[in-house]
């Protein structure tokens, strides 16, 4: 059964003025569990509009979503719980840091879901590693840390939660490109490690050729397609119809395939670049 | 939802309200409240209202958006209306038990109705039909004789501007901040006075740090640009009276002086 299911899903803005205008219109998907979904779209494709209905930040205008085959909207006193099993990781979410320690604002998400101080502190001790924060940056103030920490602490304390499904919202903007890395190393540690559900929202197709099985593409207000990467890197014109560019390395090889060489099925990172044109080349 | 908060709203339009020179609507509206509370007899309070309906209907601003303006202070109308219906004194109407009614007190009741009504749609048709900026603009310019007594006129209206310009930002500020905390299962809904009081701190403090990180960087970007006060400082946008400007303030001035004129005769 899907874990992530959305029936005809439609969000209107300033409904009843003359300015209404859906955000999203008659979603459907089904993302099975364990999955990592890469979830990508130019601005205002309602990317950001989808992934706040999921954990019921957003009410649907109409339309329904299932988390685990349970519809969020049916009993409003559990919405608090599917936020729990929903974990949300916003733009620069570094702005939602507040306590007076790392620790602290870490623990933040994990109390929220009363959890015994011994669980608290397992959580946060392990999260904290995951994302590559020392045990002295613990005890210290979030905000003597620098941008990039700021950033771990905060998606760890999304993390802390143990979500069955993480969203991540454009974790990597605005970091440099080792950070992006490890930002993204970390998540798919996560994602093998609990066997969660993720889904990376992204403009870089190079990030998510490299770490998502799925990609769900957004395009005005709806959903184009939700398919497995290598099918979704073959559209390298639909794609660029709606500006949005297959990763480097996919056009590459879909080039070469065009030009008549056979480089293999599943082209689109170096690595599997490298193999292909290998294989060819010893041919 | 918290995005539904509007002060000083502005509605951009190219009507000729719009196109007063912000200056003259300041003095302009502030001569429509002379008015609208000088008026002491029935003859002379229809001008004020008058005035102000000439003045919506040709600032082309929906009737319903003035309206909506009113609605907040009914409360207030309402309150004012009764203490003046039973506390004048003089010649009592009628009177039950101890209430006495008088004709003073209803004449009373009725203006302060109207006054305060018309009071909330001049200033809003004001704030409606000016843009913020062109607003403080104005302001400092009609302060600018209190620079000779050393009153900061102009790092004052540089605050009120900058203050407007990040109304909407800290807004949509605190939505973010709200939703990214109710994320991590803040509840802000439900529980007592205390708890709910210490449920806005996770939502205060990230505020407050980023307020206090954009003062910073404006701070910052405005040095940058070797920005260093008032003195000496020109504008791109000069404000110049026209001919509607002295037409608008001429009427405004008939109006006034035939209000005073008929308190004097009646």
């Amino acid at each position: 059964m899907a874990i992530i299911k959305t029936e005809n899903l439609t969000h209107l803005y300033s409904v009843g003025t003359p300015f209404e205008k859906a955000a999203i219109k008659d979603v459907n998907i089904e993302i099975e569990k364990g999955e990592f979904v890469g979830v990508i779209g130019h601005t205002g494709s309602g990317k950001s509009t989808l992934i706040q209905h999921l954990n019921g930040l957003l009410k649907p205008s109409s339309g329904k979503i299932f988390i685990d085959g349970q519809d969020i909207w049916q009993d409003k006193s559990k919405l608090r719980q599917i936020r729990f099993k929903v974990g949300l990781v916003f733009q620069y979410p570094e702005y939602q840091l507040f306590e007076e320690t790392v620790y602290k604002d870490i623990a933040f998400g994990p109390k929220n879901m009363g959890l015994s101080d011994d669980e608290i502190d397992r959580r946060i001790r392990e999260t904290a590693k995951l994302v590559g924060i020392d045990d002295d940056i613990l005890e210290k103030s979030p905000f003597e840390l620098s941008g990039g920490q700021m950033r771990r602490v905060a998606i760890a304390g999304v993390m802390a939660m143990e979500p069955e499904i993480l969203i991540l919202d454009e974790p990597t903007a605005g970091l440099d490109p080792e950070g992006r890395n490890s930002i993204l190393g970390q998540i798919e540690l996560y994602h093998r490690n609990t066997g969660s559900t993720v889904l990376l929202v992204s403009h870089s197709m190079e990030d998510i050729a490299k770490y998502a099985g799925k990609i769900l593409v957004m395009n005005n207000a709806g959903v184009y397609c939700y398919d497995d990467a290598n099918k979704v890197f073959r559209m390298a014109e639909e794609m660029s119809k709606m500006g949005l560019a297959v990763p480097q390395i996919a056009r590459v090889a879909n080039t070469l395939r065009e030009k008549g060489f056979d480089i293999g099925e599943d082209v689109y990172t170096v690595t599997q670049a490298k193999a292909g044109i290998m294989n060819l080349l010893s041919d | 939802m918290i995005k539904d908060i509007t002060i000083g709203q502005y509605f951009p339009g190219k009507s000729i309200i719009h196109r007063i020179d912000p200056r003259y609507k300041i003095i302009i509206t502030m001569l429509f409240i002379v008015m609208l509370f000088s008026a002491k007899s029935f003859y002379s309070l229809p001008i004020g209202v008058l005035y102000i309906t000439f003045a919506i209907l040709i600032s082309r601003i929906p009737i319903k958006i003035v309206l909506k303006g009113i609605k907040p202070i009914i409360p207030i109308i309402i309150f004012t209306a009764v203490l003046n219906l039973f506390f004048i004194g003089g010649e009592p109407l009628f009177k039950i038990w101890i209430i006495k009614i008088t004709a003073d007190g209803i004449k009373m009741s009725i203006f302060m109705i109207v006054r305060i009504i018309f009071l909330i749609m001049g200033t809003s048709l004001l704030t409606y039909t000016t843009s913020p900026v062109a607003l403080t603009d104005a302001l400092e310019r009609l302060m600018s004789p209190l620079k000779k007594v050393k009153f900061p006129v102009h790092e004052l209206a540089m605050m009120m501007t900058i203050a407007l310009r990040f109304i909407p930002t800290l807004i949509e500020e605190t939505d973010k901040i709200m939703s990214a905390q109710k994320a991590r299962g803040a509840d802000m809904e439900t529980g007592g006075l205390i708890s709910r009081a210490k449920a806005l701190i996770p939502i205060l403090i990230p505020l407050f740090v980023s307020a206090f990180k954009r003062a910073e960087e404006l701070a910052l970007a405005m040095e940058c640009r070797c920005y260093h006060g008032g003195e000496g400082r020109t504008r791109m946008k000069q404000l110049h009276a026209s001919l509607i400007d002295y037409i608008a303030l001429s009427f405004t001035l008939v109006c006034t002086s035939l209000v005073f004129a008929i308190n004097i005769i009646f």
